[in-house]
């Protein structure tokens, strides 16, 4: 593509920012990904611009949220205190989420239903600061389905971006969407993947925002493209179907990108102006992502990619009696309703008068206690390189489905990264999803070269990463052991194999459990050996079918836990 | 504010027949919506609430109770007269707790005066009502359990922190979640009445209509609502309608054969399937005020009161809602 001009980062997340202040109660906020100076400058707009800012530290309870009883001051007051939640008083001001991409499911949740229900006037504009840096880190998807901006602020190249100046004329004079704008807006949408309607309802009015920013009373091609640029375009999920060499599919109006004239798009289909826009401000990666075909991560959940199911860890159980030693924390509500019911006779047995405080004992104490039901990951790494002929990748895959159909009664999740020819890739992040993982599987390919040991990094590599979610993982490696590339890509015999070989010890430094699986036909000492390297359980299984590998797995793993 | 009318949610014809019937029938056991955000499930559930009249219950009784509640658990609801209100709409958040669901010790009376009261939770706020669980797969497994339990039940028992309590909790439950964000146990599911699939629609110019509605709503809630009380009021008139008729419906040994042969033909496990079959199409022919039950009201609710219970075969990649219209073409032709 060569039309649309270049998009600066920064001036879009400020012009969102500005339209974001124009209709703050319909706009929901902004997501501003990737941390330094350019989104402190954004901040620091927004500040200038709008007085009641309130930082939400991700660790808020439920009682400082929703409000509820004040313990510690009804306890000193001898009557009760209420506090007001955050989200009580939140409405006219503009939460700012630190550090969204760790946010609970439940703070979340939280956020995203009193977002819907709060009546207009009463809102709270939401700020998203995502620190993210993997790709599959991002804010809660709820949360990102209502706010109209996203912006990517980590490519920023230089700080010198305006804010620009307030409305020329109040929102309310714009004239709501004509119906070819409305279907413009749609189709665009649809052609750029984005299947809910939210965002949809949000660039009609962000259009409307961008139009009153601009003074004109009658929105205009500029301001949808804008809009469709700011809203539309962060949720891509597919390319648009424009003429571009590196898009496969044949597209219905070839030949017209010679004679278009980028400043006059009058004659051409609104809707291919607009997605003309929105194509120039989808994100570089997303773009080499989406033309290699490969990750359909971003296709599910409107933009976000899926996160992590919980952040518990384990389930809590309640409180039980006992001292807060020994790492147990207080439960303090607990403790407290523990001792409420005796107080009457309590302060009659001290004689004390009905007005003394509270008389705790140690009896009334209670400790938290969660259920350290963690969960496990099992990462499938399978060599699908040419030597590990296509029937094993079949059982291989089999095996994955099983243990996948499984997984909800063991809540536990699957993980597979495949490697062939040069290197190694995640084709399916942990989850617990059937209907995902059938189609990574589904698309995996196979033949090529063996590049063991950059499997075997790709596969500790996400070990680490579950473990820092406070999982366990447990790697099942599916290879024949005949590695013959490199870790740089080259091809060597030798020297894959030492790759290999060194990538196997890491995995044992880092204490992974591992099952290693020697899928050839006829086994040899390779791949004992690396099993060894890697302190792994070694498991030769020449004839396997689906069924028994994960009979096998599962037999393995259990014996381990035990 | 006022509510989106349930008569102006665009297309969704199959999450939208699934609400009427379980308000129709609510012992058929709640509506499980599986699909992507964006797509106007908490808008349906929450227009529905919004639609059907408001209840009498008495004043003051922190559950909402009805009179005849109230001779079942006269230790718990007041005595006061019967006042009129709204259809409780419950919004159960994912990071709820234990407590808030159930109800728990009244810690500010307790504080207070050192008395043991309850204060009710959640449920008991849905008595009559609905309650709406988004992401319901996300949900912690034991308060899910917990869930099924009383709506099953349509009863609270609890019994902890020194209190024994029992409330009546009648309600539908209404789930929704995303199965590529993680499935739900299938014995979950299987307590589900009916389930629905939503897609965000795919004509550009429902879509187109759906900004447009959205948009009205926005800028004049009152107005739009207004606009849409008459066709509103025309559900209205068939749910209740249907409330009537359900009573007294029949369903003849033809139909039930039916019921039992297209259950047995998509292999879905248990009674429950076919019991769930028989009263969706019961409500769903009083909904429509058909005089009796025919086979036509019988496929219609098939692939809701199907999808759910069919036996998952890991191997075999088509869709639960294909193999029942196989199923039914096959059967019925």
């Amino acid at each position: 593509m060569t039309a649309a001009p270049p998009v600066d980062p920064l001036a879009d997340a400020l012009l969102a920012l500005r339209l974001f202040l124009i209709a703050p109660d319909k706009l929901g906020g902004l997501c501003l990904r990737g941390g330094g100076p350019a989104r402190d400058l954004v901040i620091e707009r927004l500040h200038e611009q709008h007085g009641q800012l309130r930082r939400l530290p991700p660790h808020v309870d439920d009682e400082r949220l929703l409000g509820g009883v004040d313990i510690a001051a009804s306890l000193a007051a001898g009557s009760t205190v209420r506090q007001r939640g955050i989200l009580e008083k939140a409405g006219g001001t503009i939460l700012i989420a630190a550090m969204a991409e760790r946010m609970t499911e439940a703070l979340a949740g939280r956020l995203a239903q009193q977002l819907d229900i709060a009546e207009t006037g009463n809102r709270f504009g939401l700020v998203l600061l995502d620190d993210g840096i993997a790709e599959d880190e991002a804010p809660p998807a709820p949360l990102l389905e209502r706010v109209a901006f996203i912006c990517d602020l980590t490519r920023v190249a230089a700080l010198d971006a305006p804010m620009p100046d307030a409305s020329a004329i109040p929102i309310d004079a714009v004239a709501p969407l004509e119906d070819d704008a409305l279907e413009g807006l749609a189709a665009t949408a649809a052609a750029l993947g984005v299947g809910s309607i939210r965002p949809l309802i949000f660039a009609a009015e962000a259009a409307r925002a961008h139009a009153s920013l601009q003074g004109r009373e009658q929105p205009s091609t500029a301001d949808l493209q804008a809009s469709a640029r700011l809203v539309l375009a962060p949720r891509a999920t597919q390319l648009p179907p424009l003429e571009d060499e590196e898009t496969p599919e044949p597209d219905r109006e070839t030949g017209s990108d010679g004679e278009r004239d980028q400043s006059d798009p009058g004659d051409r289909p609104l809707e291919d102006v607009m997605l003309e826009a929105a194509a120039a401000a989808i994100p570089p990666d997303l773009l080499a992502q989406l033309s290699s075909g490969k990750s359909k991560r971003r296709a599910h959940g409107s933009g976000g990619g899926r996160r992590r199911k919980s952040t518990v860890r384990g389930k809590p159980l309640g409180a039980r009696p006992g001292m807060p030693r020994g790492g147990a924390r207080l439960a303090l509500i607990d403790s407290l309703r523990a001792a409420v019911p005796w107080q009457p006779l309590r302060r009659r047995e001290a004689g004390l008068s009905e007005r003394a405080r509270l008389i705790l004992h140690k009896q009334d104490l209670r400790v938290r206690r969660f259920e350290e039901r963690a969960a496990k990951v099992t990462i499938f790494c399978v060599d699908a390189s040419g030597s590990a002929a296509a029937a094993r990748l079949a059982e291989a895959k089999g095996a994955v489905e099983l243990m996948l159909a499984q997984a909800y009664t063991t809540r536990s999740e699957v993980a597979l990264v495949a490697f062939r020819g040069t290197g190694a890739e995640l084709l399916l992040p942990p989850t617990r999803s059937l209907t995902r993982a059938r189609r990574a599987l589904a698309e995996l390919p196979g033949g090529g070269g063996t590049p063991l040991a950059a499997g075997l990094q790709a596969a500790r590599e996400v070990a680490e990463a579950v473990e820092l979610r406070g999982r366990t993982p447990s790697l099942v490696i599916l290879t024949d052991g005949r590695a013959n590339i490199a870790g740089d890509g080259s091809a060597s015999r030798s020297r894959a194999a030492e790759d290999a070989h060194a990538a196997a010890k890491a995995i044992a430094v880092r204490g992974i459990e591992a099952l290693v699986v020697d899928i050839s036909p006829r086994s040899t000492p390779d791949t004992a050996r690396l099993a060894q390297a890697m302190q792994a359980r070694f498991l030769a299984l020449p004839l396997a079918d689906a069924r028994r590998l994960h009979a096998a797995v599962g037999a393995s793993t259990q014996a381990r836990a035990a | 504010m006022a509510r989106f009318p349930f008569s102006a949610i665009v297309a969704q014809d199959e999450m939208k027949q699934a609400l009427l019937v379980s308000a129709i029938d609510p012992a058929i056991g709640g509506v499980m919506v599986f699909g992507d955000r964006g797509t106007g499930k908490s808008t349906a559930a929450r227009a529905l609430a919004g639609l059907l009249p408001p209840i009498s219950a008495i004043k003051d009784c922190p559950y909402g109770c009805s009179k005849d509640d109230q001779a079942r658990y006269p230790e718990v609801c007041g005595s006061g007269p019967l006042r009129k209100r709204a259809v409780p709409f419950v919004d159960l958040p994912l990071g709820a707790t234990e407590d808030r669901v159930l109800g728990a010790l009244d810690l500010e009376r307790a504080l207070r005066s050192g008395e043991k009261a309850f204060e009710p939770g959640l449920l008991a706020k849905a008595h009559r009502g609905f309650l709406y669980i988004d992401e319901i797969n996300l949900l912690e497994d034991h308060l899910v359990d917990l869930l099924l339990d009383v709506a099953a039940s349509g009863e609270n028992v609890v019994e902890r922190e020194g209190l024994s309590v029992r409330h009546p909790a009648r309600f539908v439950l209404i789930g929704s979640g995303n199965p590529e964000e993680g499935e739900l146990r299938p014995q979950l599911l299987d307590r589900f009445g009916l389930s629905v699939e939503v897609r965000t629609p795919a004509d550009v110019a429902d879509r187109v209509e759906i900004m447009r509605r959205c948009a009205a709503q926005e800028r004049d809630p009152q107005g739009f609502a207004d606009e849409w009380a008459e066709e509103d009021a025309k559900i209205l008139h068939k749910v209740a309608r249907g409330r009537k008729k359900i009573a007294t419906m029949k369903v003849s040994e033809a139909v039930l054969a039916d019921c039992a042969e297209l259950c047995i033909a998509v292999g879905a496990d248990g009674l429950r399937g076919e019991l769930t079959l028989m009263r969706g199409a019961k409500a769903l022919a009083a909904l429509n005020g058909a005089r009796a039950v025919r086979r036509e009201h019988v496929i219609a609710i098939a692939p809701s009161a199907l999808r759910h219970r069919l036996r998952r075969d890991v191997l075999d990649e088509t869709g639960s809602t294909a193999r029942i219209e196989r199923a039914i073409d096959e059967l019925f032709g």
